[in-house]
């Protein structure tokens, strides 16, 4: 019988089916970080349960790191305890931690993908729902919540209902200066926040095959934001070529058996979903938000949506967020101006994301107004931006290079957005209040916002080349 | 209002470090909050996440929407949770409710403050699930009820709202409208019981050893 891709994996990985009621999921790889494990330890500590599987977990600190002086012990108490107890918690139930100072160090979904962690075919969760990145590897990855969490370091299963399942087919190819961000901006704009809600999400059609592996990466990231409970790519011979060589990557043999398995991993023609969207590459050019959900997306010659095409149960919502926003209906978004840029988050922070942006600056100054910051997704990728002389074009550009964290993302640290300032940033959501009380973010791609950068207001990158 | 009947807390279960509540059926006045896509990140901010304990988060339930500034001398007047008008054990809010972040402090938040049940046309899958977990009932009703929900709240900020998770149903009392929701049987045996998962999961570790052996 024909398969899906998500089934293949799903079968392979159900202990037990519970009648009228959800499957018993096997979990291969359970990734934690100090802001979702503390009260899970602590209830494992009260049951008096040792971890089932300490070898399957990877931990790393991240949503509360400094990004400057990293060395230093943290100022913050809250977050200084917060990661110490991380710290704690895994020395006394044995979990190898890439913490502050460690090589490997950084945010949870670049570290994964970059120690050949993830792999295709394979289940992984994190109470972090941009645990969907790792599907871009065409394997299952989906957030959890702290009991889950807890569920997970005591049995490696989780309790999961079969989603529903659907495809998004991109197909065609992509104009100059826009990127997979602006893809799944695009889709999510289409389709709106809560379009996939209830769905694992296949990503598929020649658009994203054509895509390197980190591209594919940012497009899963953000499935979470059209509501997907994962979303998924099949692998292919880039997703091999990624994964080849990497720190946990099988070898010799191994890789051999297991790269005969990956290549079973894709959709039967003949599979059926139970919705299936298609969209034209061509027809997408560089994204911005405008609003404060990650569906708000315009083209950047567009303009805010006018009051009277906003349908009758959506307007008070509508009204709010553009008044957060301080923009107006019909108000076209190019040109308006911009305080801050932050180039980081496990969106977009990989080296590829750093390369792109350094290319595009080169040579040029950021504008006077814009305080720009870029933040590597890890010790590793800030490692091979400083090989490759990047960190000197961001210097000259007039661009801060920190140190790895999710930094400005969710400003759980210092790095926050103050009230009312404007910030075109990589991330993932632009919530009210989500990087500092009342800032207003609009995402965009790594190039759209270095050219803010550069201009110091919107601007249509492919007019800057 | 906010009253709950049948309310038997079964603190006795031994190994378990909670207390659950046995609910079948909630009575109460609603608080309404008629926005969509109300995420996680309102419900409770990034910043009250440094927590390593899971109570106390009631007190910065919608933080932001609820002070000016971060000043909790200056609330703001109105927003439902500071207007007296409205009170009980039940919140009520437009489509795609606990969207965003997988924090399971939105769910804690919710729960510390009061509230037994969220009613919405539309909730996100992880947060149903943190609410699950945390016999914090989600309630998805169709778009013509939740506005008849609001229409009723309007009409009489006390009206009383009756949600029977037993038999599966929410009804407006005073004008005996009345809708059935879905619920997941295992989740509704869960809650009416004060089971949850880890219990169940924790009962499988054999079955779970015999699959890792057998795994591929």
């Amino acid at each position: 019988m024909a398969k899906t891709l998500f089934d293949k994996i799903w079968e392979k990985h159900i202990v037990k089916e519970i009648e009228g009621g959800p499957s018993v999921l096997y979990i291969d790889t359970h990734f934690i970080h100090e802001v979702t494990s503390p009260q899970a330890f602590k209830g494992l500590e009260k049951r008096g349960l040792p971890l089932f599987r300490p070898k399957q977990i990877v931990a790393t600190a991240d949503h509360n790191v400094p990004t400057l002086h990293q060395e230093l012990p943290i100022k913050e108490e809250l977050s200084r305890i917060q990661v110490q107890t991380l710290k704690d918690n895994c020395e006394k139930f044995g979990v190898e931690l890439y913490g502050l100072g460690h090589p490997y160090q950084g945010i949870v979904h670049v570290i994964g993908p970059e120690l050949g962690v993830t792999q295709p075919g394979s289940t992984y969760v994190c109470g972090d729902s941009h645990t969907s990145t790792h599907g871009a590897f065409g394997s299952i990855a989906f957030g959890i919540g702290t009991s889950e969490v807890e569920m997970v370091m005591a049995t490696q299963c989780l309790l999961q209902s079969h989603p529903k399942l659907m495809r998004i087919s991109v197909d065609g190819e992509l104009h100059k200066g826009v990127t997979s961000k602006d893809i799944v901006l695009y889709v999510i704009a289409q389709i709106s926040a809560s379009g996939a809600t209830g769905y694992a999400v296949e990503f598929a059609g020649s658009a994203i095959r054509s895509l390197s592996m980190e591209a594919r990466m940012t497009i899963c990231n953000m499935s979470i934001e059209m509501g997907a409970r994962c979303g998924m790519i099949a692998p292919d011979e880039i997703t091999f070529d990624y994964i080849k060589g990497r720190e946990f990557a099988p070898k010799g043999e191994e890789w051999e058996k297991k790269l005969a398995f990956w290549k079973t991993l894709y959709s039967d023609d003949e599979a059926t979903f139970d919705k299936e969207y298609h969209f034209k590459a061509e027809d997408i050019e560089p994204m911005i938000t405008y609003g404060t959900n990650p569906g708000m997306g315009i083209g950047v010659s567009g303009q805010v949506p006018e009051f009277s095409t906003i349908d009758e149960r959506d307007k008070p919502s509508f009204e709010k967020s553009i008044h957060y926003m301080g923009l107006h209906a019909g108000e076209k978004i190019k040109g308006h101006k911009v305080d801050y840029v932050f180039i980081g988050s496990c969106t977009n922070s990989r080296i590829e994301d750093l390369r792109q942006v350094a290319a595009f600056v080169k040579g040029k100054k950021k504008s006077d107004d814009v305080t720009v910051w870029i933040v590597p997704g890890s010790k590793q990728v800030e490692a091979q931006a400083k090989e490759e002389g990047i960190d000197k074009i961001f210097e000259e550009a007039g661009f801060q290079l920190r140190q790895p964290g999710c930094s400005a993302c969710l400003g759980m640290n210092e790095d926050k957005i103050p009230a009312g300032k404007y910030c075109i940033s990589t991330s993932n959501r632009n919530f009210e209040g989500r990087q500092g009380p009342n800032a207003r973010t609009m995402l965009a791609s790594p190039l759209t916002a270095a050219a803010a950068a550069i201009t110091g207001v919107i601007s249509d990158v492919r007019e800057l080349f | 209002m906010g009253i709950i009947v049948n309310l038997e807390e079964d603190k006795k279960k031994a190994g378990a470090a909670k207390f659950q509540s046995e609910r079948k059926i909630i009575q109460s006045a609603a608080v309404p909050i008629e926005l969509e896509n109300i995420d996680t990140d309102q419900i409770i901010p990034a910043r009250f996440l440094k927590a390593t304990t899971r109570e106390g988060f009631g007190k910065n339930l919608f933080r932001d929407w609820r002070y000016e500034n971060d000043d909790e001398t200056k609330p703001v007047k109105d927003f439902a949770l500071n207007n007296k008008i409205y009170s009980g054990k039940i919140l009520v809010a437009g489509k795609n409710f606990g969207c965003g972040s997988s924090r399971e402090h939105a769910a804690w938040a919710i729960k510390d403050y009061g509230f037994d049940a969220v009613v919405s046309s539309f909730f996100a899958d992880i947060f149903k699930n943190n609410a699950l977990n945390n016999f914090l009932l989600p309630v998805q009703v169709s778009e013509d009820f939740l506005q008849k929900l609001f229409d009723a709240i309007h009409k009489d900020t006390n009206a009383a709202i009756e949600i029977n998770l037993e038999e599966q149903y929410i009804k407006i009392v005073a004008t005996g409208d009345q809708e059935s929701f879905d619920i997941n049987q295992y989740k509704k045996t869960c809650l009416l019981n004060g089971f949850d998962d880890i219990d169940y999961l924790l009962n499988m570790r054999e079955e779970i050893e015999a699959f890792e052996k057998n795994k591929v």
